[in-house]
């Protein structure tokens, strides 16, 4: 029961984003815009670049993620799929752990491809880069679940505009302080392990709580 | 029953609500100035200076109270929230929302008193100081649960909407504080403490605990008014309102 749903809402959800190839690319070049703007404002000088390179790919990859957000549910919300998903026989958190999988594949996942790309441009050292690479690949996921959450409780509304920001930002602190403290502390010789394995506990625990809370938060919006 | 359960279940009525909190908040208002008003006296004025302070460590007694109401408020509130989301009791929501502003207030009163204190202290407005990083994250999730409250139409799924929030806030809360505490101690060698309170005298500590009460006082009166406002509004349709407002049957 649970499977067939999922591979239903996945097959949907990849056609529907093949029809509008176009906007998959959108975060990805948010991003690249967002890199190349710092660069243009701390005047492109390679050491002042690499000096705080992981720190602006990590702000580019949150803020893309951020954009992204609205349409998590939103489509789902106007069309009426949302009520039809309450109805399901499946679990209504299972339906958004596996909607927010597929936005995480469809619009991280090709951030996280251009990373390597992006961090070149800012003249990052090579030896951070498998850190923030394996700090991207846990704390993406982990943005996406809080994120489905934000989403889920703005659903409601015709316009959710900065509240999105608002209401994301402040639960975005630790994954950022984690994500970006791994890599400057491999920038200092110090163990970046520590807080990647806290990203992975907190991705561990957000996977079974956030589509739990997301559910809530959509019945909320939608009774 | 048992009268207190049955007091408490009465207290879910609208309008015994509402008879309750307008004979409470005046005296819960009288008594926070009382207390207050000996507090401030006695912080200003019969408390010695700190030795090494001077007289800037006396705005403590604002300052400390407010942290500690910041806090205890976020929480508070998230427990009515899980009251109001199990329970659907109305007033629990109502309750929930009131909370919401006055935490906030006293957030940002923390902040202002504290970044105050710290300018002839540290020498600096503003520091990166754990402490003070998650007491202003705290009030980006206050001004967060404020937001979607008014954003949505339906007040019922608003202050559900709200209160779900405040529970996820309370449960990344010590995640936060944590991860910023962390963040801190890697970026900098030295941390910098507040203020020593093991170390105070026991004659600096008799205001301190009034201005502790004055505050809890000061929010039970500002809560009961807020909440009976919003109780009023919510219920402006039914015929005790019209009747307590005068209006013709």
């Amino acid at each position: 029961m649970m499977w067939p749903a999922a591979r239903a809402l996945m097959a949907r959800d990849l056609r529907l984003l093949w029809r509008r190839r176009g906007d998959a690319l959108q975060p990805a070049l948010f991003a690249l815009l967002v890199v190349v703007l710092f660069a243009l404002a701390l005047g492109g000088e390679a050491q002042a670049l690499a000096k705080v390179a992981s720190a602006v790919l990590w702000l580019a990859v949150l803020l893309a993620g951020l954009l992204s957000l609205d349409t998590l549910f939103r489509g789902d919300a106007e069309d009426g799929s949302l009520e039809q998903w309450m109805l399901a026989p499946v679990p209504l958190s299972w339906l958004v752990l596996v909607r927010t999988f597929m936005h995480w594949a469809t619009t991280a996942l090709p951030l996280l491809v251009a990373t390597p790309f992006l961090a070149e441009l800012l003249h990052l050292p090579h030896g951070q880069l498998p850190v923030l690479l394996a700090g991207l690949a846990l704390g993406t996921p982990l943005l996406s679940l809080l994120g489905a959450v934000v989403a889920a409780l703005t659903v409601g509304m015709r316009r959710s505009g900065i509240l999105v920001a608002l209401l994301a930002l402040p639960l975005y602190v630790p994954v950022l302080v984690f994500g970006a403290g791994s890599v400057s502390a491999a920038a200092q010789g110090l163990d970046p392990v520590g807080a990647l394995l806290l990203l992975g506990a907190g991705l561990a625990v957000a996977l079974v709580l956030a589509p739990l809370a997301a559910a809530a938060a959509i019945r909320i919006a939608l009774s | 029953m048992n009268p207190v359960v049955r007091w408490f279940h009465q207290l879910g009525s609208p309008p015994y609500f509402d008879r309750f909190a307008q004979r409470w908040t005046p005296w819960a208002y009288g008594l926070a100035v009382l207390v207050m008003a000996y507090g401030l006296y006695g912080a200003l004025f019969m408390v010695p200076a700190d030795y090494q302070q001077g007289d800037s460590f006396r705005i403590l007694y604002i300052h400390v109270p407010s942290a500690w109401m910041s806090m205890a408020i976020f929480a508070l509130m998230a427990i009515y929230a899980a009251i109001a989301l199990v329970w659907r009791i109305k007033l629990c929501e109502i309750l929930a929302m009131a909370c919401a502003p006055i935490g906030a207030a006293f957030t940002l009163v923390t902040l202002v008193t504290g970044s105050i204190w710290g300018k002839p202290m540290w020498g600096t407005w503003w520091d990166w100081d754990p402490r003070l990083t998650t007491e202003l994250i705290l009030l980006f999730l206050y001004l967060g649960v404020i937001g979607l409250y008014n954003a949505i139409d339906d007040r019922r799924a608003a202050a559900r909407a709200a209160g779900l929030l405040a529970i996820v806030g309370v449960a990344l809360l010590p995640v936060i504080h944590y991860s910023v505490t962390w963040w801190n101690s890697l970026h900098q060698g030295q941390t910098i403490s507040l203020f020593g309170k093991s170390h105070m005298d026991p004659s600096m500590l008799p205001p301190l605990f009034a201005m502790i009460v004055a505050t809890k006082l000061w929010f039970i009166g500002s809560l009961l008014a807020r909440a009976r406002a919003d109780n009023l509004r919510r219920e402006a349709g039914k015929d005790w309102v019209r009747k307590l407002a005068g209006a013709m049957q």
